[in-house]
């Protein structure tokens, strides 16, 4: 299949999925939400105690194991890792940070649009923000630096994970929690969430699909091959949506999420600019991750441990607004994100063409 | 790297997207009508470089060797 139709039937069985998912258990517009997800397995490990948003979605094993098996029969496993892991961290923990505040990864905001939920209109806007932003550090020389390949074993520390995430989510021993209410009581069974989460994982590793990167490269080098796979995401899911009856257009009283444009807009401002800096949305981190790519795997930590500060700081949206922890913790995320951005910024090649070390870039 | 002075190599080894992708583009840019040669080590960053490659008119010859990726742009 060439990578075009790869790209658009990718973005349009995980739209038509997103749907899915609803129908089949999960909670209204939460088909599909990678931060989410993460936030809700914080809580089923009881690493936040926000009682409606505590369940090990078995999704995000599936996203892993998919990506995994693919990546290894097709021999793109590798592992890989030591391009600054701890700053990678730092971002991916506030990367949720700006998730939780508008109240969904950029692919739950392209599903929410998709169902008529005109807030994430405003979240779209603070996303290319955001990407613009990042835009801008990347064409200064922005790099975390180069990784370097790690024994096989460092590669197999994310499927494990997920392996034990199905054992206890399965098993469901006492000390792990499941939400009584709430979008956290909210799914269909295991082995369906888990197949749909495999087969999206092995899609996004074919086709490279990213929701960051789609913008970015229209942007940056004018390329729309990812953002197709976005596009098409989107009129599946919104055609899906019409088909379901899920379809509500408006501002007000939408599911899951709230209506304060502003912080709608800063929230995913930090979303975009974090997945700039981390080359890829909260998706494309988790798929990568289990490419074999442990400085993704770490990036996924330090999400799940965002979404655990961001829950038992009582910092996170809810439907009724950002609280005003969380507005001061999104602006103090935002200014950690610009230094990190501002400090990792390498010479460019165009000022000193000659020199060949920081860029990379030998004559 | 090379002994051709027409020669103008970029080394994205290691180096995670789409920075392989803004290092070729910048060398594209600083040296016209000169050959890039690019060395990764991703097929993500190939896939990449040869569609922005392809996309803005170059020729570009890839040779797979080992774990890596040599790629020849032309004009």
């Amino acid at each position: 299949m060439n990578e075009k139709r790869l790209i658009a039937l990718s973005g349009a069985v995980i739209g038509f999925l997103g749907v899915l998912l609803v129908y089949l258990g999960n909670a209204a517009n939460y088909g599909i939400c990678v931060a989410c997800f993460i936030r809700d397995i914080a809580g089923g490990l009881g690493l936040h105690r926000a009682e409606v948003v505590q369940y090990l979605r078995p999704e995000v094993a599936g996203f892993i194991l998919g990506a995994f098996l693919i990546a290894l029969f097709m021999g793109e496993f590798r592992a890989r890792g030591g391009s600054s892991p701890l700053i990678r961290f730092i971002i991916g923990f506030i990367v949720i940070v700006g998730a939780l505040v508008f109240l969904g990864c950029p692919l739950r905001m392209v599903l929410r649009l998709a169902a008529g939920d005109l807030n994430a209109l405003l979240g779209l806007a603070g996303f290319i923000a955001g990407i613009y932003l990042g835009i801008f550090f990347l064409r200064k020389g922005f790099s975390l630096g180069r990784y370097h390949n790690l024994s096989s074993s460092n590669g197999y520390v994310l499927p494990v994970l997920a392996v034990i995430l199905l054992i206890l989510v399965a098993v469901k021993p006492a000390f792990i929690f499941f939400s009584e209410s709430g979008p956290g009581s909210m799914y269909p069974p295991i082995v369906v969430s888990l197949i749909a989460g495999a087969i999206i994982g092995l899609l996004v590793q074919r086709s490279r699909l990213c929701m960051a990167g789609g913008i970015r490269d229209l942007i940056l080098i004018k390329d729309p091959h990812l953002f197709y796979g976005t596009l098409s995401l989107f009129v599946l899911a919104l055609v899906g949506n019409l088909a379901f009856g899920y379809f509500d257009l408006g501002f007000v009283d939408q599911p899951i999420a709230h209506n304060d444009g502003l912080w709608n807009f800063i929230g995913m401002l930090v979303v975009g600019l974090g997945s700039i800096l981390l080359g890829g949305c909260p998706l494309r981190q988790i798929i990568m991750g289990s490419e074999g790519d442990s400085d993704a795997g770490i990036t996924f930590l330090g999400m799940l441990t965002g979404a655990a500060f961001m829950h038992n700081f009582g910092l996170a949206a809810s439907p009724d607004g950002v609280p005003q922890n969380g507005q001061i913790a999104t602006v103090l995320a935002l200014i950690a994100l610009l230094a990190i951005a501002f400090k990792n910024v390498e010479v460019g090649i165009t000022s000193k063409p000659s020199k060949s070390v920081a860029s990379g870039i030998k004559k | 790297m090379s002994g051709d002075k027409d020669k103008k190599t970029v080394d994205a080894r290691g180096k995670s997207c789409p920075e392989p992708v803004v290092l070729t583009r910048k060398a594209l840019e600083s040296f016209k009508d000169q050959e890039i040669e690019v060395i990764i080590d991703s097929p993500v960053a190939k896939e990449n470089i040869t569609r922005m490659a392809k996309n803005q008119g170059y020729k570009i010859d890839v040779e797979e060797k080992d774990e890596e990726f040599c790629l020849k742009i032309t004009k």
